[in-house]
């Protein structure tokens, strides 16, 4: 007796929840490597699982065993030359022959590390864990593009191609039931009349009357075909209402300082700082758009490349990227279809005078606009004027502008997590 | 095998892709072959799933319902991982032993490799289970898939009731100690879900109360028998509060059912799973003792029955090439210098028994009457129903390893001393050595070798409550160090002091205690 069971369209993923439990007991061991790696991983790395390992001592499931020394004997297949009494080195390490006594494992390599591979969403999703993006605001939208048309049932008038053939077919039915009936009971009825008078005795019959229902069922059937198989009447169209639908734009700007006194591992740290970031926003969003502006005496909106990569030398005045940031919003971002965000990252070097004018910007122009305002700067000195503007601004809007100073590129994560540690959304 | 034009050959299908009625044809023909030859099976349910299901079969060591417990989640991943990174491939084939026999074919699989799984799982391990003696004693294949839903269901509602965390801890204590939760000297009784699930509302009542009769504090008035040795004295001990010697009057090297029975804290639910931990682990008890012959066995009647088919013209010569492709990487065995050599390959060392066997009852040799007198010239089908039958991994080996095959493997016995600066080659392949390796080479399959015995000598009961065992060493052989944590879930268990003594002849070598007392050693 045999059955065939075709189980391929059973539930997959059955080991889904048991997943889930193993990375939830190892939520420690996995966000420290998830950490690691976001430190370690170059930008265009960032769009990946990870791979994690963890110590397999942490992990095993112990059981008795026997430990090493005591005397045992190993039956090995494969002699070449070895004879009765023969003495053998000791193989480095141990278990040379070691005869299949791995416990409950079996996956051969005699591991230190359990390792897996995270997906990538799971992978970002223990990078953003816990994260909340500070005033998550979905604001509405006006703009075609982002308007959604959905389906809204069906109406009596619309283009040939929207046609629903079904129901217009469906209402011609209907409709050649509705205006046959009378008709076909009237030919019935003329019908049966005709049938009563024909059976009459010859003698009784009135010629008359029987030519003229004859007449009648003629013009009856007549009536019944000219019922038109479908008219105008019965089309019915799908009909589509155009839904706005909450933005899920956001435009992320990309401060850097470039002057001289910045080196390359200066921003090497700033770039992961956006790429953390950005990824983070990608994350909300559905589309995220960059802008990147580098500055050192003038600012200069470039590309991604030169932004990072590209050297120049000279002083410093960052008002001038924050103005050029407030033109670009001003021409392409509008804030009411946008959410805005903006990072900037600088050793703190700034103009003496230029300070209070950023001030200035930010808390009258920049500021009523945005988001969020991050600001890291990298450097293990004190600080300078910039700081010290910047620090009135954050205490004017302290739920929307941080600021946070780091040396190492290991402290990027940390700060990044402060920079967005969940906080209480207010109202709105 | 060779059909010089015989007969014309008609496959039933060609090239490597299957179809449902093609199989089902196929399964005709073997089920006929099975016939012939007599293999008695169970009928088979032979279920075709995708690679991620079968990633799933894995993960639950073959379980066709499991309960959820995270380590189940780490096996899937470690699968996962391996077999995405190509380091191995899945098994073409996954069998349940219930009634029906389960059977997977994945769907990726060619037309081969579907015949293969079903001449090798369906027909070959489906016979096995239902006729080796372990299997008959230790499992009920009727009430298997019952009784996983049964726990699957009662572990969900536990976990509901006393938290995910709770179950969890509790599951990982029972693990730890799932390879003690057999009477290997008693036969079990059969488990059935139905009435597991019946009795056992009225077994967690009854359970309470019998442990409660043990952990009553007011003591029995003495009986009068002998005192036990280590008892105190009649001066000591006037009102005889210490007499009634100690419990359990035997050791006991159930762990697990000692724990389900008299641990002094356990909750019912709580007994109840190790009870549904214990069962199961009954239920792989023979599968970890019958490897060799399993394999052995399901791999010599594939490989009879593939060539039967050939041989009649059901499938073709490109068919073919691929199964003997396939059939010899899995019977393939690395010499023991090999970068492949990952101990011995029980598919090959079961094969080449069974192979061996047919040969000797068919062409024996001098050397075989010798060695088999009783075998040598008898019917290979019988003989080979015998030894599938009556025996174990270790006691197949000891008695139908012949000395042909040890010559073809080329085994040799090496000891390991510590003691001794080297290795010692203690028996080839050779007349003086035969004897010896074969003894060795059982000795490995042994699970009381394989695995430290460990028995419960006292629970003091009239004490501190602890619970003291006792490891008895082999050929010296210390615990690893996985110990600390296993005498730590041991103490979860029993909810007062464990005391583990090694022992060595005699003498107490090592003390493991949980928790760790100031005065340790």
């Amino acid at each position: 007796m045999t059955y065939f069971i075709d189980r391929r369209p059973n539930a997959k993923h059955k080991s889904a929840v048991n997943r889930q439990r193993f990375l939830e007991r190892y939520r420690k061991h996995i966000k420290r490597s998830v950490e690691e790696a976001v430190n370690r991983r170059s930008i265009t790395d960032m769009e990946r699982g990870e791979k994690v390992s963890i110590p397999a001592k942490d992990i095993s499931e112990p059981v008795f065993q026997h430990g090493h020394g005591g005397e045992r004997s190993i039956v090995a297949p494969g002699n070449k030359e070895f004879v009765e009494g023969d003495k053998i080195r000791r193989p480095d390490g141990q278990g040379g022959g070691g005869a299949g006594e791995g416990g409950a494992s079996n996956q051969g390599e005699g591991m230190d590390e359990f390792a897996f591979t995270l997906s990538r969403e799971e992978f970002l999703e223990f990078v953003f864990d816990g994260l909340e993006l500070p005033h998550l605001q979905r604001k509405p939208l006006k703009s075609m593009e982002e308007v959604k048309m959905v389906r809204a049932g069906l109406a009596r008038e619309g283009v040939p191609s929207r046609i629903s053939i079904t129901r217009s077919m469906r209402e011609a039915y209907a409709r050649r039931i509705a205006m046959r009936a009378p008709i076909k009971r009237a030919l019935r009825e003329a019908e049966a009349a005709l049938t009563a008078e024909e059976r009459k005795d010859p003698v009784l019959r009135n010629p008359a009357r029987i030519s003229e229902l004859k007449a009648e069922i003629e013009r009856l059937k007549k009536r019944i075909e000219a019922v038109p198989f479908i008219d105008t009447y019965d089309l019915r169209y799908h009909q589509l209402q155009a839904q706005p639908q909450p933005s899920s734009k956001a435009v992320m700007f990309c401060v850097m300082d470039v002057s001289g006194s910045m080196t390359q591992q200066h921003k090497d740290i700033a770039k992961r700082f956006f790429l953390l970031l950005y990824l983070f926003l990608q994350k909300h969003y559905e589309k995220v758009e960059l802008v990147f502006v580098r500055h050192h005496t003038t600012a200069r909106e470039v590309g991604e490349e030169e932004f990072f990569y590209s050297r120049e030398t000279g002083g410093t005045i960052v008002s001038s990227a924050l103005t050029l940031v407030n033109d670009i919003i001003e021409a392409r971002y509008p804030p009411n279809q946008w959410n805005l965000y903006v990072a900037q990252a600088s050793d703190g070097d700034n103009w003496d005078d230029d300070s209070g004018t950023c001030r200035e910007l930010l808390v009258k122009e920049l500021m009523p606009q945005l988001q969020y305002y991050a600001y890291v700067e990298i450097t293990p000195h004190d600080h300078q004027s910039l700081w010290q503007e910047y620090e009135s601004v954050a205490a004017q809007f302290p739920e929307r502008f941080a600021m946070r100073q780091i040396v190492e590129a290991g402290e990027i994560y940390p700060v990044f997590r402060e920079l967005f540690k969940r906080r209480l959304s207010q109202a709105g | 095998m060779s059909a010089l034009g015989r007969k014309k050959r008609q496959p039933i299908a060609t090239g490597s892709d299957w179809s449902f009625a093609v199989l089902e044809r196929f399964d005709a023909e073997l089920a006929r072959l099975a016939d012939e030859y007599r293999l008695d099976t169970y009928p088979n349910q032979m279920e075709v799933i995708t690679t991620e299901q079968m990633m799933d079969a894995y993960a639950s060591v073959g379980m066709p319902v499991g309960y959820h417990h995270w380590s189940f989640g780490k096996q899937f991943l470690a699968v996962e991982q391996a077999y995405k990174r190509g380091q191995m491939g899945l098994a073409y084939e996954l069998v349940i032993n219930s009634n029906p026999c389960i059977a997977y074919l994945m769907e990726e699989n060619t037309l081969m490799m579907q015949v293969l799984v079903m001449a090798h799982a369906c027909y070959g391990h489906n016979s096995f289970f239902k006729g080796n003696y372990l299997f008959r004693t230790w499992t009920d294949a009727d009430s298997i898939v019952d009784y996983l839903v049964f726990a699957r269901k009662y572990i969900a509602k536990c976990e509901e009731r006393h938290g995910v965390a709770a179950v969890e801890q509790l599951l990982d204590a029972c693990h730890a100690l799932q390879n003690y939760g057999v009477d290997r000297y008693k036969r079990p009784s059969p488990i059935s879900a139905q009435e597991e699930a019946k009795r056992q509302s009225e077994r967690e009542a009854y359970l309470q109360t019998q442990v409660n009769l043990l952990w009553r504090t007011i003591p029995d008035a003495p009986d009068g028998s002998e005192p036990l040795p280590g008892s105190l004295s009649q001066e000591d001990d006037p009102l005889g509060l210490h007499a009634g010697g100690v419990y359990p009057p035997e050791p006991q090297e159930n762990l697990l059912y000692f724990i389900e029975k008299n641990a002094p804290l356990l909750a019912p639910w709580q007994r109840e799973i190790v009870r549904i931990v214990r069962k199961l682990a009954q239920y792989f008890y023979p599968q970890r003792q019958t490897q060799v012959m399993n394999e052995g066995w399901a791999c010599f009647w594939h490989y009879t029955l593939m060539n039967r088919l050939y041989d009649e013209g059901t499938v073709d010569e490109g068919l073919m090439l691929e199964f003997l492709q396939s059939h010899s990487a899995v019977i393939n065995q690395p010499d023991f210098d090999s970068p492949y050599y990952s101990g011995i390959n029980p598919y090959a060392l079961g094969f080449a028994i069974f192979m061996d066997i047919k040969r000797i009852c068919e062409a024996p040799t001098e050397e075989d009457r010798q060695w088999f007198p009783d075998m040598a010239g008898s019917p290979w089908r019988e003989t080979l129903e015998f030894a599938m039958r009556n025996f174990k991994d270790e006691s197949f080996i000891q008695q139908f390893l012949s000395p042909k095959v040890m010559r073809d493997l080329k085994l040799f016995m090496v000891v390991d001393d510590d003691q001794e600066e080297m290795l010692n080659v203690a028996a080839i392949h050779n007349e003086r050595g035969y004897r010896r390796v074969r003894e060795a080479l059982a000795t490995q399959y042994a699970l009381s070798v394989r695995e430290p015995n460990i028995q419960v000598v006292e629970a003091a009961i009239r004490g501190d409550r602890s619970l003291t065992l006792h490891h008895v060493q082999d050929s010296r052989r210390p615990l690893a160090r996985s110990v600390y944590p296993v005498v730590r879930h041991l103490h979860q268990l029993w909810g007062f002091p464990v005391k583990l003594v090694s022992m060595q002849e005699g003498r107490i070598m090592r003390h493991y205690h949980w928790p760790v007392e100031d005065t340790q050693e």
